[in-house]
């Protein structure tokens, strides 16, 4: 419990450091900087433990058009939704606001498997609406990119639309 | 009109050469429609018609034919893109950005439910699953009890969906249902639940299952093959990727409409403003959009009711395991249905609901399964073997069961706040355990309704304890929707609805509202044919009063 208001007080912090450094305008399409792609790195093969080829040179290779497909995605977003985004991302890349919300210590290209897969077990049941919405969201970026592209159908006996048509 | 903004959206090498499938849309451009696409204007713009109708989904497509074919001069304004039958390559990637609100994930404002609706030309649908049914009898004497809407009754019309029936080849679908609908059939009857063919707007039917991606064979008889066609061939004007900003109102008529003109993804303003006058103003935006619209325009609404009532269908999922393939990507989706729980209990007593097999996609299924990493992945590697059943909960038929509200967010973006109440969790909780049963009684292995803390049970016993121990709340229950309804509730009594019976808004001359937002309650059916055929009725009243003369029939 004390994570969870502790987690209050950063997003709360974090959101007023973001928005003194991003003053309010005209809503902007999203940018995935380099933190918030590291962030993504780490979060994928948590999120897609057991789907992910397992020969090392595949595997990252997927990962990272995983989470270039999920930054496309996010750039289809209306520009309202794709600010949420940003925000969340902003925060993630703050070291203080990192380790508060999601107990990954030494940055996210050190983030481990089994962190990553922590925090997003403790988002998904989190009392915060934030954060539950928060990993609702990223399940849906991170698993609907995998399952969107072809390369993920062999797998799951997928057989893809009539070729004659597609 | 030949303009700078004048754009046939396509290009010739954009098609494949030789395809086997004729593109009405393509054919119509080259033989000279009226089509602007907003991302090309390089300039503002102002036009002039009789009428300026605000959507191509169901209710503005049906207005625009009709009107149009009384001869009235007409502006369609859509803020997606004209796609066609060329562009849709069945792939869920493209189709979700391209053709839905929000690239399909348009959230209520706690983001506890996910909306499905159609952004383009044809609305919803265009990538609706084809679902028709008329409006129930029950709903209807509901209407004429509680909102005054005396006129709407079966029988007066039932001429009104007959001809957009015909309009529309809505008809029973002879071809045997595929396996995941089969097994809500074969479920249901061995536990006695009577379940029945769903009848479907389709011509030609390949049978390919690819329907909420764009039909690719144009089989499918949405508003973007039939009336918005034939309204272009009247002449009238198509207005692509320009959002409906607000209307003008001086007095109490709408003089203007402003548009904001997007760029080709859709996502941002170019900069550009469109100003169309006319002498009428038909909003068909659909629920959510249509409200909001009002509401940015500062609509009259003196009891505070414009964007209540709005309501979902709120649509929670079970999914099986089966040891044969059931492929639910493949066939026709939706064939079969099953209305035990709405028909075995009172309208307005606990909340019932209606049975569906909905088509199973990659993308739609694994993002909707809950969970992630190993158990996830799992289950989608058993994905010809997953089997669906859906549950669509009929809202808005008792005083715990009030829907939702539209609201404006800082931007001016539609937001919509809908509270799951206590009476529509105990109707999802009854509604697992009827998937569930149905689902083992068709010979699952293993049933999951869609919730983050059910298993994957392996009995009906086991399934019946789980889901009776299951915390029911947001986030941790999906919940879905595909039809929104309401927000512009029709009353002639002014104190319970904005629009009158006649789809007139009340306090405003020349505006009239022609969409699903007009419904009172729920449907408790797929919505698509009562959007259909009330906005059939509503558009030939008002040609008539337009035109001075009895309106032309919509035949096919």
């Amino acid at each position: 419990m004390k994570v969870g208001a502790l987690a209050a007080l950063t997003l709360a912090g974090g959101g007023a450091l973001y928005r003194a450094l991003h003053p309010a305008g005209q809503l902007q399409r999203f940018v995935l900087g380099g933190e918030a792609r590291a962030a993504l790195d780490a979060m994928v093969p948590a999120m897609l433990a057991g789907a992910l080829p397992a020969l090392p040179a595949l595997r990252a290779a997927a990962i990272s058009a995983t989470t270039e497909r999920v930054h496309q995605a996010i750039r289809g977003l209306p520009l309202n939704a794709q600010k949420e985004v940003q925000d969340l991302f902003a925060l993630l890349a703050l070291a203080p606001a990192r380790r508060v919300l999601t107990g990954v210590s030494g940055g996210w290209p050190n983030a481990n498997a089994e962190q990553v897969a922590s925090f997003l077990q403790r988002w998904r049941f989190h009392r915060l609406a934030m954060l539950q919405t928060a990993y609702h969201a990223l399940h849906d970026l991170i698993i609907g990119s995998w399952y969107a592209d072809p390369s993920s159908w062999s797998a799951i006996g997928y057989p893809g639309p009539l070729k004659e048509l597609a | 009109m030949i303009s700078p903004g004048f754009s046939p959206g396509f290009s010739p090498e954009n098609g494949p050469v030789g395809s086997p499938i004729a593109d009405p849309i393509q054919a119509g451009l080259a033989r000279g429609w009226k089509v602007i696409d907003g991302a090309t204007l390089a300039a503002g713009r102002t036009l002039e018609a009789d009428v300026v109708i605000i959507g191509s989904g169901a209710g503005g497509g049906v207005t625009a034919e009709t009107l149009a074919k009384c001869g009235l001069s007409v502006i369609i304004i859509e803020e997606g893109a004209l796609k066609s039958s060329r562009d849709f390559k069945m792939r869920e990637a493209d189709a979700y950005p391209t053709l839905y609100q929000e690239s399909a994930a348009r959230k209520t404002k706690d983001k506890a439910i996910n909306i499905l609706q159609g952004r383009t030309v044809g609305g919803s649908t265009t990538v609706n699953w084809t679902s028709s049914f008329r409006t129930p009898t029950p709903t209807l004497d509901y209407w004429q009890k509680h909102f005054g809407l005396s006129s709407y009754t079966a029988e007066v019309l039932a001429p009104w969906f007959l001809m957009m029936e015909q309009r529309l080849s809505v008809s029973t679908w002879l071809t045997p249902p595929n396996e995941n609908n089969d097994l809500l059939k074969r479920g249901a009857a061995k536990l006695g639940i009577p379940a029945a063919a769903i009848m479907r707007n389709v011509k030609g039917c390949w049978n390919l299952g690819y329907c909420g991606m764009g039909c690719p064979t144009n089989a499918k008889q949405s508003m973007l093959v039939t009336t918005i066609p034939a309204a272009l061939d009247l002449g009238a004007t198509l207005l692509t990727h320009a959002r409906a900003e607000r209307l003008v109102i001086k007095g109490d008529k709408v003089d203007s409409l402003v548009c904001t003109a997007l760029d080709a993804s859709g996502v941002a303003p170019t900069g550009h403003t469109v100003t169309v006058r006319a002498k009428h103003f038909v909003v068909a935006g659909g629920a959510i959009n249509s409200p909001a619209l009002l509401m940015r325009s500062h609509a009259p609404d003196p009891h505070g009711l414009l964007g209540t009532r709005t309501f979902l269908h709120p649509t929670v999922i079970s999914a099986g395991i089966f040891k044969q393939r059931v492929d639910g990507f493949a066939g026709a989706p939706q064939t079969i249905y099953s209305d035990h729980f709405l028909d075995t209990q009172a309208i307005d007593g606990p909340i019932g609901y209606k049975l569906e097999a909905p088509p199973l996609h990659p993308l739609l299924l694994s993002t909707t399964l809950a969970g992630y990493g190993r158990a996830h992945a799992d289950t989608m590697a058993q994905f010809p073997h997953v089997h669906a059943l859906l549950a669509l909960l009929r809202d808005g038929f008792n005083d715990a069961s009030r829907g939702g509200a539209v609201s404006l967010s800082g931007t001016g973006s539609a937001l919509l706040d809908y509270p799951i109440t206590q009476f529509v969790w105990d109707g999802v909780k009854r509604a697992h355990l009827a998937m569930a049963e149905i689902q083992f009684a068709a010979g699952a292995k293993t049933v999951q309704p869609v919730h983050e803390m059910a298993a994957a049970y392996t009995s009906w016993d086991a399934a019946k304890k789980g889901i009776n121990a299951l915390h029911y709340k947001e986030h941790i229950t999906r919940v879905v929707s595909a039809h929104v309804m309401g927000g512009c509730t029709m009353s002639d009594d002014t104190r319970l609805g904005v629009v009158g019976a006649n789809g007139r808004y009340h306090g405003l001359a020349n505006l009239s509202v022609h969409d699903g937002s007009l419904f009172p309650t729920s449907i408790g059916a797929n919505p698509q044919l009562s959007i259909y055929g009330i906005t059939a009725r509503l558009a030939a009243a008002l040609a008539q009063e337009l035109t001075g003369k009895p309106a032309a029939r919509l035949v096919a």
